[in-house]
């Protein structure tokens, strides 16, 4: 929940998420390419990844997606309502890594708010995007 | 190749149909929401229980082919795909996705799915390689119920691999016991070691005779005929320092590595070359050669000689 000090009060423009660190095992890439079903050789497969011009396998789009997701929700609670998730991939997670998730609030508007999201890796922004949550029963700010 | 005649190829597919009619393979369900929940390490309560939604970012993944492959694909998308493959730029990276949610998708919801191609840009180099972005939006809906839109945007690249400093072999350890033999290699002479006491002829080189023990020593040079003793085939991993002892070929695929006895008696492991690696018999008969891999590393191999010689 959005829980600062003592005094709940709904989010403003300018709050910073806490970071959540998320290693990048080549478990996790692995269970995540599987768990959407993306069977794309390069999200399994570290020869066949190589020929492609990557020096390892690395996540897929729609893992980094949910870990997204689950940030803004983790942060903002069960009760706060994905409305658009947009993300753009920069730096790939490869195994050994670690991306540090950061979020800013940019905006909000009645029970809406939008954060900008980073993640960082070893090499540098794995991830940039924009995700609107709604705060049903969230004191406006 | 600064003219791209690929490009209004690829461009007249904007606006074409992607996917029409699409089915997910799978309705709504709580395990592939569950699975998915413990890969990102979400234990949202609004993932379980008896009023579970999935995930919305899950959107995408109730859309995937699996490895069935993907239904609903129309023939422009098929086309589009075909002629980029066709062009060298075969590989493809997701570099953009953005979702819409409108409504909670929960178990029993059956998903079908519409797509049209938006954009295709023109070529871009790349840190993997030049390419061309395609762009897709797709309407997924729920039990005919528009639920969510999405959109999509993939690299297709051709990658640049040589980019890449090619892979160098492994060095060979020369010391003191070895050093004439590689003194040898670089003149192009196949040196064997000659006891001077009992005239054994011993290869690898070693410091003392397995026959009488002595240390003393002196090299013949080997003529370069033999056969093939034993042989393995190298096929995994494909190593890419150890692509085709002739050189030039991208990737290693299977290569054979031989056991040759020499004419002169000793038996040594080359790579066996010029011939493909699943011709390599016991008893087929090779010529000594010698294989540049670098500018730096010389090593003898073994040319198969032709059919009919053996
Ligand atoms: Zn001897």
């Amino acid at each position: 929940m959005s829980t600062n000090g003592t005094a709940t009060r709904g989010p403003r423009a300018g709050d910073e998420l806490p970071p959540l660190t998320v290693p990048i095992t080549r478990t996790l890439i692995v269970a995540g390419a599987i768990a959407s079903r993306d069977y794309q050789d390069v999200h399994h497969d570290a020869e066949l990844a190589r020929e492609k011009g990557s020096p390892d396998i690395f996540m897929n789009i729609l893992t980094t997606n949910g870990l997204v997701g689950r940030y803004i929700t983790d942060h903002f609670g069960p009760g706060a309502v994905l409305r658009r998730v947009a993300i753009r991939l920069g730096a790939p997670n490869h195994p050994g890594d670690t991306m540090t998730l950061t979020g800013t609030v940019t905006e909000v508007d009645g029970d809406t708010a939008v954060v900008r999201v980073v993640g960082a890796n070893g090499l540098g922004h794995h991830v940039t995007g924009t995700v609107t949550v709604a705060l049903p029963g969230e004191a406006v700010a | 190749m600064s003219e791209d005649e690929l490009y209004p190829l690829l461009k007249a597919y904007e606006g074409r149909s992607a996917s029409a009619s699409g089915i997910g393979k799978d309705l709504v369900n709580e395990p592939m929401i569950r699975h998915w929940c413990e890969v990102m390490g979400d234990r949202n309560p609004a993932y379980e229980g008896p009023d579970v939604i999935a995930p919305p970012t899950m959107l995408q993944a109730w859309t995937m082919g699996g490895l069935s492959g993907h239904t609903g694909r129309t023939g422009a998308h098929d086309e589009l795909f075909a002629l980029l493959d066709g062009a060298g730029f075969a590989a493809v990276v997701a570099t953009d996705c953005e979702q819409e949610y409108r409504l909670p998708l929960r178990p029993g919801h059956r998903i079908t799915f519409d797509s049209v191609i938006e954009t295709v840009s023109p070529r871009k180099t790349t840190r993997l390689g030049a390419g061309y972005f395609v762009t897709t939006r797709m309407d997924i809906r729920a039990d005919g119920e528009l639920a969510g839109t999405h959109r999509f945007r993939i690299l297709k690249y051709a990658p640049a691999a040589g980019m890449r400093p090619a892979p160098r072999r492994p060095r060979p350890v020369v010391n003191r016991d070895n050093a004439g033999f590689w003194e040898g290699v670089a003149q192009h002479r196949l040196l064997i070691q000659r006891c001077a006491s009992c005239a054994k002829l011993r290869f690898p080189w070693l410091p003392g005779c397995g026959a009488c023990g002595s240390p003393d020593w002196d090299t013949v040079e080997a003529e370069g005929e033999g056969t093939v003793y034993s042989y393995v085939v190298m096929h995994h991993p494909p190593f890419p320092a150890f692509a085709g002892s002739e050189g030039g070929r991208e990737g290693a695929g299977p290569y054979a590595v031989g056991l040759v006895e020499l004419a002169e008696g000793v038996r040594m492991v080359g790579n066996v070359i010029g011939v493909p690696y699943d011709k390599v018999r016991i008893g087929t008969p090779v010529r000594l050669e010698f294989f540049r891999a670098d500018e730096d590393l010389e090593l003898p191999v073994f040319r198969a000689l032709a059919e009919g010689a053996g």
